[in-house]
């Protein structure tokens, strides 16, 4: 987003931060509109929401619980939108990562831990990087847009993932392969192994795993990825000007296979960390939505790397409030989804901040990131 | 449009002659997977027209999935504040009220991507979080909508055997999106509007030099095209299923983008695609229907998405999209 400009780099940053800051102010001032609008008192949902998501021990907790899927979600597509692909299938490649982490995470009995639990990881990341591959590959060798085959690969891959945990039917249809033989009607896999289960750093009541640091290793390794290696270079360009970069020499085909590859690999984790940290099982109800939102995070965090953890962050916050906050004053948590959707309408339209807040227009790179302009192909 | 007529012929041949007993057959061409085809159509072909008017000018509409959700919900809301009212006029009322949504929340986008300039895709996103969140905010589980439009067999043409009860008797909805087909198709190709509205979306430069004022037809276009949009909520709502589901739309706004991709942005192609995504959605139905428990359901309910992305990926070079798509038209010296 920020491109390069004469000042200095902590002008920069500030700047940076000026417009998502001000684009959550006022998704809050517009949420806190439709809330009175429908009779119900903002004052009391924000405080319910503050003390839910910052008010004690378990408050910190819950955020910091739903903050790890919205880190790697939220990267998985900023690392998209940098070579200028939409990535919206990180439902899916979420999904696929906690099924093949499941899979490995419930057999293998007697590994130890230290050979079981990576072991699960990677089998969850590679479920993601190759449900993220399928987009690419379409995309560079018949020109079918990410976009559709996304949005359709998240169906499927819920639908698959539904079929490996199904209990079977009343008509005799056959049980999925990974379903839990003493859950009698109920849909879901095994417990995952003790030996692949990601260790507290804060047990019950607190329930908060090592995850976090595993999302903020990636969001790391994915800032060097971008900025500080010829190969992240090569997807920048790729990003800025697709045809100069293939008069540059570099594998445009390739380069967007690997990125769709990767943004898999990176939401597939996020379902791998959920699946072996917190849930330690697969059922269809879990995952999905963390997809979506991380169009939102990716783009609150202004595609950067550090950005997508303060927005990660900040989702976690309105996520982990939620449930306080309707219970404290009765305001449905579905309000929470209308103020994100706000939060990606000011963060994708800088020019509505700045006409709101009289800003000066300050470079025209801020127009918003272009994704691909149209459904065919280059 | 092959497909269609073979489909057609092939239904014909299997309901008139004893070929009907064959379980296998009747699944694939039976009367009731033809309803069902129709009955799936309807709110793909729709969107697909909703597509086709937003892209005809310029504007890339992602957001058909939630257009369609919040006419969806808009129709509900109003069928349920006036459920007292005779079951007639409510319903159409509440027609009413899901195309004015769509059509708002299509104003929003043109507003979004066109004064705001905001990345199409993106503002497309927006809308369907946006009806997706309102609508779980504001959805009382409570309310219940009483009655939904039924079958207008049409004298004389529902008598005839095969087409008559899969085409002829059929509630209104199904008629008028059929109907629209045909307005769309000779709106953009016979009338100045459609001319006008192609030139912008090819060549808005060009357009304007000659007096067209580009920004309005899009704004226009994408409201009409929320309607058409909010229409198909209604007909899911209001005459498929009778109630409201939060997330009922389930993918088919999204569909409908493939189907008019497929159908090269052209109404009649959009139909024959829609028609092919409808017939698999009504194979799937036919299929747990019968009890095939060979292949699980899951598997055979993947078939409409599976299709869906084949049949986008088999178009290299063959589907030509409007040109100036997804770019904002800005007259010279204007800031």
């Amino acid at each position: 987003m920020a491109t390069a400009t004469s000042t200095t780099g902590i002008r920069r940053t500030l700047r940076a931060l000026l417009i998502p800051s001000l684009a959550l102010l006022s998704a809050l001032l517009a949420g806190a509109v439709v809330m009175l609008l429908s009779g119900d008192d903002p004052m009391a949902a924000y405080s319910g929401l503050f003390q839910g998501a910052f008010g004690d021990g378990k408050g910190w907790a819950r955020t910091i619980r739903k903050t790890v899927p919205f880190v790697l979600t939220g990267l998985s597509v900023a690392l998209a939108f940098k070579v200028s692909l939409f990535n919206i299938g990180a439902s899916g490649q979420f999904v696929m990562g906690s099924v093949f982490a499941v899979a490995v995470g419930i057999n293998f009995e007697g590994l130890p831990i230290f050979i079981h639990l990576p072991l699960a990881l990677i089998a969850g990341i590679i479920g993601g990087l190759l449900w993220g591959a399928i987009p690419g590959i379409l995309k560079v060798y018949t020109g079918a847009h990410e976009v559709i085959v996304t949005i359709m690969l998240n169906y499927v891959a819920s639908l698959f993932g539904g079929w490996t945990v199904y209990a079977g039917g009343t008509q005799g249809q056959t049980p999925g392969p990974l379903w839990d033989r003493t859950a009698g009607a109920i849909s879901e896999t095994p417990d995952v192994l003790l030996s692949a289960q990601i260790p507290w750093l804060f047990g019950p009541p607190y329930r908060v795993h090592y995850g976090i640091f595993l999302a903020l290793a990636a969001a790391i390794l994915v800032w060097w990825l971008i900025f500080k290696t010829p190969l992240g270079f090569e997807m920048r360009t790729v990003g800025h000007n697709m045809r100069a970069a293939r008069y540059a020499g570099i594998r445009v085909n390739f380069t967007i296979i690997l990125t769709m590859a990767l943004a898999g690999a990176l939401a597939g984790l996020a379902g791998a960390i959920e699946t072996l940290g917190l849930n330690h099982k697969f059922a269809p109800e879990f995952g999905g939505a963390v997809g979506f939102d991380g169009i939102t995070v990716a783009l609150l965090g202004q595609t950067h790397p550090i950005g997508v953890l303060l927005a990660a962050f900040m989702f976690g916050a309105l996520d982990g409030g939620a449930a306080t906050m309707q219970f404290v004053s009765g305001v449905p948590a579905d309000i929470i989804q209308i103020i994100q959707a706000l939060v990606l309408a000011f963060v994708a339209a800088p020019l509505i901040i700045r006409m709101l807040f009289r800003l000066r227009q300050q470079t025209d790179q801020d127009a918003g990131s272009a994704v691909s302009t149209s459904w065919g192909g280059t | 449009m092959i497909v269609a007529l073979a489909l057609v012929v092939m239904a014909i041949l299997v309901n008139l002659t004893p070929l009907k007993e064959q379980t296998w057959l009747r699944v694939l061409f039976g009367i009731s997977a033809l309803n069902f085809t129709l009955r799936a159509t309807v709110p793909l072909v729709l969107g697909a027209l909703s597509g086709i008017l937003c892209e005809r000018s310029g504007i890339i509409n992602i957001g058909i999935e939630g257009m369609m959700l919040a006419g969806a919900f808009a129709g509900f809301v109003a069928k349920t504040s006036t459920n007292h009212w005779p079951l007639a006029v409510s319903l159409v009322f509440s027609v009413a009220v899901a195309m004015a949504v769509g059509g708002l929340m299509g104003a929003v986008h043109a507003l979004f991507s066109i004064r705001f300039r905001m990345d199409q895709i993106i503002s497309g996103t927006v809308i369907i979080i946006l009806a997706l969140g309102t609508s779980s905010y504001l959805y009382n589980r409570d309310a219940i909508a009483e009655g939904k439009f039924s079958s207008i067999p049409i004298p004389g043409l529902a008598q005839i055997p095969v087409l008559g009860p899969v085409l002829f008797d059929n509630p209104p909805i199904t008629y008028l999106a059929l109907i629209m087909v045909v307005v769309v198709h000779v709106g953009l190709f016979y009338t100045r509007w459609g001319l006008r509205t192609r030139a912008v979306g090819e060549h808005p430069r060009a357009a304007d030099t000659v007096g067209i004022n580009v920004n309005r037809y899009r704004y226009v276009n994408t409201s009409l095209g929320g309607m058409l949009a909010g229409l198909a909520g209604a007909f899911l709502v209001l005459e498929a299923v009778g109630q409201f589901q939060e997330g009922m739309t389930a993918g088919r706004g999204f569909i409908s983008l493939a189907a008019m991709i497929f159908g090269n942005w052209n109404p009649i192609g959009a139909l024959g695609a829609a028609t092919l995504f409808g017939y698999t959605q009504a194979l799937q139905n036919e299929l747990l229907l019968a009890g095939v428990t060979q292949v699980p359901r899951q598997f055979i309910s993947m078939l409409p998405y599976v299709v869906t992305i084949v049949a986008v990926s088999g178009l290299v070079g063959r589907v030509r999209p409007p040109a100036a798509e997804g770019k904002v038209y800005e007259t010279e010296g204007s800031s």
